[in-house]
């Protein structure tokens, strides 16, 4: 009875609010708006922070108690002796360039012809095909993993980069849906009128749609980029000798060895995230794109 | 005058003719890939189940022998009921506090490119390198975390060396590297109609009421997209946990990604793994079924 009385009391008041009232509590809910973004912003940032800074500590502040967030003097000395420590990953850092640049250029040659057919030439086969590859997309890569490195033992490919780029020529579904998508966009009239031109679907593809899905490309090229750079399991499982090993095998086998070596440690795993960083940060809104594009962060 | 007749009407036939040919010879590199890469080692996985094949030795039949042996396999269950914990606690804390954020990052404010930089930043560089560096963050004696902890007075968990504490901080990482959510989110409520908001708050409703009448209902199907998705990701994300627990200690954060991955490159008993991976295949099933299920009953679609 209380409440059902007290509720369009509540409700007038908060008609008859004054102006500067009013302003008065928007400022306030901005103020707490900011301030919880500043407290998430720090809870994602510190760790970030933390290895900047354990990078730059001696031996002793990086085990230091209290501890210590900012070290005394810059020991920009543990950059160069984490990598080359006893590691080679100058060598680990050319493997991973060298898979990394193959895959890419695999996905984009697989991903665009496929996608590209899907999007713009009819066949019969088109319809069934497109709900395969869809169908694909939703089963565990587990499912595989074990015929595939039973079929790649068996071609004698364990310990060689085959099992890793070789796949990457033959395409990706999230890619290829992605670029689809795009690709059907695209005016047909732009399409037609080329065609009457005479110009090869090669042609076509090449100079028109290609041009036009630059936004696309990027996207796919960033995520394929990211996803090989910072591959794991796959590598793990077929590569065996420590010189064809990859950065983040490399980044695994330092902590394995030097368990508490933060310090160097750090270092080295701050040096193999630049790429990425640097990549984020100049291409930020191609990433956004292909997330809201596909939902997915491209994995 | 017959001749022009026929050749016209042959002249579609043999164009979609080629047009068709041209597809195939497009198409071909997902249709290679598909038959070597997805589709024949799905067929072959089945096949490998039911075998015991060591690779050192030919591979035996053993008929549904892999599939009685996981329903007695003690770790088997344990490696599910771990999977559900990771997959519950991730998706349950990850979704919500990206909610959360996307909401506020919503609201006309300054900066609002560079908190969801912040925030998006360690899902995309999630790797070893962050791996490495939270174990270190969460290591017992020396990392950040029980540091700070220590200094006002709280001596912190064993967390990733304590099997109560290890999967609670493989959850939290999660939530850290899950910002890529925020994205779609966004998309969502800027998706959603300014007049909405502004009918509540005429009828008087507050923050609280315009978020649980107007954004959650509104953003249903963004979040079940979420959740979905969300969980068959923390299903897949053994990697991370590969590489800083190992399934230690004692098994406690042993997932049936990594169960999989240790039967098949440990123990080299390619016949259970594949039986494995299907087992996992049917949970992602099970668990989507049971959500589009429930999913009627809170997910709230616009017809217009």
């Amino acid at each position: 009875m209380l409440l059902e009385t007290a509720r369009p009391a509540t409700r007038r008041a908060h008609h008859d609010l004054t102006a500067a009232q009013a302003e008065r509590i928007r400022r306030i809910r901005r103020t707490g708006a900011y301030l919880l973004l500043i407290v998430a912003t720090a809870v994602f940032v510190l760790p970030f922070l933390w290895m900047v800074t354990t990078s730059l500590k001696s031996d002793a502040e990086n085990l230091a108690f209290p501890p210590q967030f900012l070290p005394d003097s810059f020991h920009f000395e543990n950059y160069a002796k984490g990598w080359s420590g006893n590691l080679p990953f100058n060598s680990f850092l050319l493997n991973s360039v060298l898979i990394t640049a193959l895959s890419m250029v695999g996905n984009l040659i697989s991903c665009v012809l496929p996608a590209y057919a899907f999007a713009r030439l009819r066949a019969r086969a088109s319809g069934v095909m497109f709900s395969l590859m869809l169908a694909t997309m939703m089963i565990p890569r587990e499912i595989t993993l074990v015929p595939k490195y039973i079929m790649f033992a068996q071609l004698g490919w364990v310990d060689s980069y085959l099992p890793l780029v070789v796949p990457e020529f033959f395409g990706v579904a999230l890619y290829i849906f992605l670029l689809r998508q795009f690709f059907t966009t695209i005016p047909q009239e732009v399409i037609d009128a080329a065609r009457i031109d005479g110009a090869s679907e090669l042609r076509i593809l090449w100079r028109i749609m290609l041009p036009l899905s630059k936004p696309a490309i990027a996207s796919i090229m960033l995520f394929s980029f990211v996803g090989n750079w910072n591959q794991y399991l796959e590598s793990v499982i077929y590569l065996r000798t420590t010189e064809k090993f990859t950065i983040p095998l490399g980044l695994a086998m330092f902590s394995g060895q030097y368990a508490t070596q933060y310090n160097q440690m750090m270092a080295v795993a701050l040096i193999t995230l630049m790429p990425v960083l640097i990549l984020f940060f100049i291409a930020q809104k191609t990433f956004i794109r292909g997330v809201t594009l596909t939902g997915i962060a491209g994995r | 005058m017959t001749a022009i007749s026929l050749g016209r009407r042959r002249r579609p036939v043999s164009a979609t003719r080629r047009e068709a040919r041209r597809f195939h010879l497009f198409v071909s590199p997902w249709v290679i890939g598909f038959v070597l890469f997805s589709g024949g080692p799905i067929l072959a996985s089945i096949v490998i189940s039911f075998t015991k094949w060591s690779l050192l030795r030919p591979p035996e039949w053993v008929g549904l022998a892999n599939y009685r042996k996981m329903f007695a396999d003690a770790e088997f269950w344990n490696a599910v009921s771990n999977t559900f914990y990771y997959g519950i606690g991730s998706v349950a804390l990850g979704v919500t506090f990206t909610l959360l954020l996307a909401i506020l990052l919503n609201q006309p404010l300054r900066f609002q490119g560079l908190f969801r930089t912040v925030f998006y930043m360690p899902s995309v560089v999630a790797g070893v390198a962050t791996a490495l560096l939270w174990l270190n963050i969460l290591h017992p004696d020396y990392g950040l975390i029980n540091k700070l902890l220590a200094m006002v007075g709280i001596t912190g968990p064993g967390w990733l060396g304590s099997t109560e504490w290890a999967m609670p901080a493989l959850i939290l990482m999660s939530v850290w590297g899950s910002g890529n959510t925020i994205i779609i989110y966004l998309a969502g409520l800027q998706g959603i109609p300014q007049t909405l908001y502004e009918a509540a708050e005429i009828d008087g409703a507050g923050w609280w009421r315009r978020f649980w009448s107007v954004t959650v209902p509104m953003m249903s199907p963004v979040i079940f997209f979420n959740v979905v998705t969300g969980f068959i990701a923390s299903i897949q994300a053994y990697t991370l946990i590969l590489i800083m627990t190992e399934g230690g200690p004692a098994n406690s954060t042993m997932v049936l990604g990594l169960y999989i991955y240790q039967n098949a490159f440990v123990y080299f008993d390619m016949g259970y793994a594949a039986a494995l991976s299907w087992a996992m295949f049917l949970i992602v099933i099970v668990v989507t079924l049971i959500q589009f299920g429930l999913a009627r009953r809170w997910v709230h679609y616009e017809f217009k």
